[in-house]
Formats: structure tokens, sequence, C-alpha cells
């Protein structure tokens, strides 16, 4: 047999120093973070009960109105009439309320930290340069691994599932954020700067208008992850649908995670449909043709 | 610079901006590199042994209100990198920029901003209009940001609109229209903030030959009423002569001549020049004016040439500001010299056929 990896540091040590600090913190701060994070819990919450409160004609009705006024076709719009009608018969509507819920405010969450952030990124060599391998690294990191410090500052429940969903769910929106103004036309910021436009002005005028259809891009792709982890979180109880597929699992009933499934499936396609639909719609006048 | 030529400015008075002795080079180390290229060491030397770019080096304009001023030269001259100087999106390595006797580079950030908003705008070669705003708010930019009120805004946008001749579509976008068309935008967007600077980098260059003269006939018109001082950045030698007032010629970074178009063209300051206006059609370009003999008012009586107060009898009058390709007819007609006059008929000289021909010659 091969030698095995010396060790040079004592690794037992070290682990069991990492832990005691992140003890200390979740002794320390989890009853002030758990306090702070009441709000979002709050909008959780809201969102969820109203959702499931709504009739479920009028939430089908809504969502069929919001897809033909960004797509402009009633085939789109049908599809998802009939998409959301299977979920309904299929009796997870109050299920499928719960992950939309979910996944809106996770969307939400990471929307408004993550355009910021990528906003600050495209001003900054050296900020993209340290948040890039930071960006890859919350992509390639297990998604199992982000459970265990929310879990244990809040507990098992909505609020670390949400957060957990924030993380996960945060670089494309950042990272496209920064990649669409860094691809604004140079010469349109150089006009604009030599009228005479403040930092601000700029941003506000110029560089957001234009990568907004990049922006929208990150968006969707931010919402088809928070949708993708929707599984996930519901094993430190976010419930909705993941916790249909979860409950498949346990009791080895196929049809009730298949059922789920396509639920989320559905669910998917609709949010996909209308983010797309709008980009589009938003590129109409963007392209000027030399 | 030894071996400029600049006729005609003798005061200070007339002058709107003033560029003193401006470096620019590119690089990590650029001020370190001041010295080798104030040593004489050459753009390509630079570049072999340091990495950094010469820009710009060593030019001195003077350029005087009202007058349509032509920086010319090929791509890689500089030229774009020299217009960027005078609102400072390129600061200089070196050098002093004074507009109406005032450094533009010792400005802080606000007082910067109120010369781009109020002093210098520019057109851009390829537009540069913001496609999600349509024409009239395109036009407006300007003002809104330096935070005038919206109707007002409005009221000037819409007559910068009426001026350049696009009425009517001023709630288009820039995509739907033509590319002449999106360059009057670009142009009613300059005009708008009533700038007493126009800065033109190569504003003509995208446009199809035809759409490009129409542009450079409107821009004479409005200059001969709105009395700019324009700086027009062009790689088009029959531009630079149509438009220009002065032209200044570049090449790699560093200024070769400057004077009016005839002066360029009738004595070139080296062989790069004579080379570069050697396939201009003179006889479009030079005026009569410009090759008079000046002392040739009393030869011409010696000649047997009378006035008669208006005129001279016997003999062909040429205005002075005709060019040479005019004054073909009249020369063909008479055999001796003819007269020169100046606007109010009074003769300045003479010009004979010789003279012509011999302007006509390439060096």
């Amino acid at each position: 047999m091969a030698d095995s990896f010396p060790e040079l540091i004592d690794t037992r040590a070290l682990r069991i120093a990492l832990d005691e600090g992140f003890d200390w913190v979740v002794v320390n701060y989890g009853e002030p973070l758990e306090i702070g994070f009441l709000p979002v819990l709050r909008l959780l919450t809201g969102m969820e009960r109203v959702l499931q409160w709504l009739p479920w004609y009028v939430v089908l009705a809504a969502l069929c109105a919001l897809t033909y006024l960004a797509a402009r076709s009633w085939k789109a719009a049908g599809g998802v009439a009939a998409m959301l009608f299977l979920v309904g018969l299929t009796g997870i509507w109050d299920a499928a309320m719960a992950t939309v819920a979910l996944m809106l405010v996770a969307t939400f969450l990471a929307v408004c930290l993550g355009i910021p952030v990528g906003v600050g990124m495209s001003r900054s060599d050296s900020m993209q340069s340290i948040t890039l391998p930071v960006l890859d690294i919350m992509q390639t990191m297990p998604i199992f691994v982000y459970l265990i410090p929310f879990v244990m500052l809040f507990g098992p429940g909505k609020i670390p599932a949400l957060l957990a969903t924030v993380v996960f769910a945060i670089p494309p929106v950042i990272r496209l954020t920064n990649l669409g103004i860094r691809q604004v036309d140079a010469e349109v910021i150089e006009a604009v700067t030599a009228f005479g436009a403040t930092p601000r002005q700029r941003l506000l005028t110029a560089q957001i208008p234009l990568a907004m259809p990049t922006i929208m891009a990150g968006i969707n792709q931010t919402t088809m992850m928070a949708l993708s982890m929707v599984v996930i979180a519901s094993m430190i109880g976010a419930g909705g649908l993941g916790y249909q597929v979860l409950q498949g699992i346990q009791r080895l009933e196929v049809s009730r995670g298949l059922l789920a499934g396509l639920g989320i499936v559905f669910l998917a396609i609709i949010f996909d449909r209308i983010a797309q639909a709008y980009g589009r719609r938003m590129q109409q006048h963007l392209h000027i043709g030399s | 610079m030894s071996g400029v030529t600049r006729s005609g400015v003798t005061s200070e008075d007339g002058i709107k901006i003033k560029v003193e002795q401006v470096y620019k080079i590119f690089g990590p180390r650029a001020p370190a590199m001041l010295e080798q290229v104030r040593g004489g060491m050459s753009k390509a030397e630079l570049l072999e042994q340091t990495g950094h770019i010469v820009g710009i080096c060593d030019v001195s304009l003077d350029i005087r209100a009202g007058e349509t001023f032509v920086v010319m030269g090929l791509s890689g001259s500089g030229k774009s990198t020299l217009i960027r100087h005078f609102n400072r999106l390129i600061e200089p390595t070196a050098g002093r920029i004074l507009v109406d006797g005032e450094d533009v580079l010792a400005m802080g950030p606000e007082a910067l901003r109120a010369f781009r908003r109020g002093r210098a705008s520019m057109v851009f070669q390829r537009f540069a209009l913001l496609p999600h705003k349509t024409v009239l708010d395109n036009v407006i930019y300007g003002l809104v940001i330096g935070g005038a009120g919206k109707a007002e805004a409005r009221d000037r946008g819409m007559q910068q609109i009426e001026l350049v001749g696009l009425g009517g579509f001023e709630n288009k976008y820039p995509s739907q229209l033509s590319g002449g068309m999106q360059q009057r935008v670009g142009l009613a967007r300059a005009l708008a903030t009533d700038a007493e600077i126009l800065l033109m980098d190569e504003a003509f260059s995208a446009l199809d030959p035809l759409i490009r003269n129409d542009m450079q006939a409107q821009l004479k018109e409005l200059q001969a009423r709105l009395h700019k001082t324009i700086v027009f950045i062009t790689h088009d030698l029959d531009e630079a002569l149509r438009l220009g007032d002065h032209i200044a010629i570049l090449k790699d970074g560093a200024l070769r001549q400057a004077g009016t178009g005839a002066e360029i063209l009738l004595n070139p300051a080296d062989d790069y020049v004579a080379r570069f206006v050697r396939d201009v059609n003179r006889a479009r370009v030079v005026t009569i004016g410009a090759i008079a003999d000046r002392d040739g008012a009393d030869r011409g009586g010696a000649a047997g040439l009378r006035s008669d107060g208006r005129g001279f009898s016997g003999a062909a009058c040429i205005d002075e500001k005709a060019t040479l390709e005019e004054g073909f007819a009249m020369l063909a007609e008479c055999d001796g010299p003819a007269i020169v006059t100046d606007e109010q008929a009074t003769p300045v000289g003479i010009v004979t056929r010789k003279a012509v021909l011999q302007a006509l010659a390439r060096p």
C-alpha cells in the first residue's frame, strides 16, 4: 500500500475550532438574527397566505393576463391556463402556491441584493476579480452545505430555507448585471459623460436601461434556480411541492413524487415564458442598426 | 513646434480654445515616459522599449471663436484622442488646454460637469444615441440631466428638431431612423444645450457619401447662422477642405501642419503633407484670392486697364472668393490678366492664366 498523505496539521483541532467558533456565533447572535429576519418571514408567510386565500380562478386569470401582456400571444396564455388547471386537478394547488410564494420572495431578495452587487462589480475591476471566484464557489458548492449553518442559526423552518435559496439563486443575477453593464456600448457611455452626467445619472439613464435585457436574463435564471432549490429546501421545513416530493421518497409513493415533480416543471415553464417574453419586449428598441 | 505655419492669428483676442504643448501617453507609467518622448524618442521606439503608446505628442493649437477648425489625419494619428482632451473624456499626460482663458484641466468634478453641460457639447461617429429614448428625449438629454424644467426642455428640443429638419419624427425611436437621420438627432442633441463649442468626432464618417454631402451642407448652413466654435475631426481631406476655416494635419500624434486649406495645398510643410494633398482637386478648393498677385492692382493700371469706379472696363473681374474652377470661364475669355475684386467690387489684385496653371500643377 502506498504512503498515505502525511498529517502536517491537526485537522481534528482545526475542525473543532471552526465548529466552536460557529457555535459561539449561534449562541451570541442567533436570537438577534432571528428577530432581524422576522419581517422577511412575515413577507413570506403573508405572500403564501394571500396566494392560497385567493380563489384558484383569480390566480389562474392573473397569470394568464400577465403572460398575454408579456408575449401578446393567446397560445402562450392558453398554455399557461392549461398547465395551472392541471396543477389544480392533481390536488397540489395549495402546495404549488406555497412554492410560488417561496420562489417569488427568494427571487425578490436575490434581485434586491444582487443588482447593487453587480453594479459595484461593473464599476471596479478589483471588486470583480474578488467577487467572481466567490460566485464560482457559491455555484459549485453542494447545496446541502448551505443548509447546515442556516439551520444552526435559525433552526428548521421557513427562514433558513428562504436564505439558503437566496444564496443558491443569487449568482446569475449578480453575474449578468455586471456583464450587461460592462457590455453597454462604450461610445454611448462616453456621450452621456460628455453631456455632463454624474455617475449616478449615467447608471440610471444609460447603463441600467441598456443592460436590462441581460439583467432580465439573469433574473430569469435566478427564478429557475430558486425553483430548483424548493425540493432541497423542503427538507428543512419550507413546505410546498418540495415537501410532497420528500414525502414521496419517505413513503415510497411514486405517484405523489411524480405529480409534485410535474407541478414544479409546470411552474418553471410558466415563469420562464413570462420572463423571456418581457425580456424580448424590452429589447425592441435597444438595437440600432448603423 | 517649428515648421508649423499658422497665419491670420496675431492677437490673443479672438482665440476660443488654446491647446498648449499637450502630450498623451498611454500606459501604466506614462508620466515617467514623458522625458523620453520630449527627448525625441519616436512612437515606434517607445512602444518597442517600454510598451507605452504615444497618443498625442507636443500639440499646440489656437482655435478662434466662431470658426470651424478641422483636425485631420489617418486612423491612429491621434485625432480622436485629441478631441477627447477638450472636454476631458481623456486626461492629458502633460500640457494645458485653455477655453476662454480658463484651464479646463484645473476644473474640479463639479466645474467640469458644468463645462460639459453648458459650454462644450459633442457629436459622435457612431451617433451614440440612447436607443431606449425617443428622438425628443435624446435631444433634450443634456438639458434634463442639467436640471432644466421638462416644459422648457421640450420647447427647446422641438426647436432643435425643426432646425435639423426632423420635424414629425420626435416620437420615433433611433432604431426607426436611417443613419443620416440618427446623426441629425446627434447634432440636435449637441445644439440643444446651446454650448458655444461643438466637438464633432468623425461625425459624418459613418454615413453614405450622398448623405454625408447633405450633412456637410447642412452643417455649413447652420454654422453661418449660429457661429459656433466647431472642432471637427475627419480622415477625409475633401471634407476637411470643404468645412474647415483652418485645418490641422496630425500624424502619429504630432502636428505636421496647420493653416487654411489653400495654405496647406499650396505650401505643404513636408513630404507627408504633400503626399496627403496630392490627389485633391485643387481647382475646387483653392480660391482666386489665394493666388492673386496683390501688387498687381497698380500694375493693372499700367497694363492699360482703367477703372470706371464700379469695375474695370476691358478686363474680366473675378470675385476673390471664387474657386479656380469658377474662374476658368472668365480667364478663357480674356487674353491678359483678370482683375480680382473683393465683396465691394474693389480691385485687390490681378490673376493670370499662368498663376492658375502653376497653382494647379502638382508639386
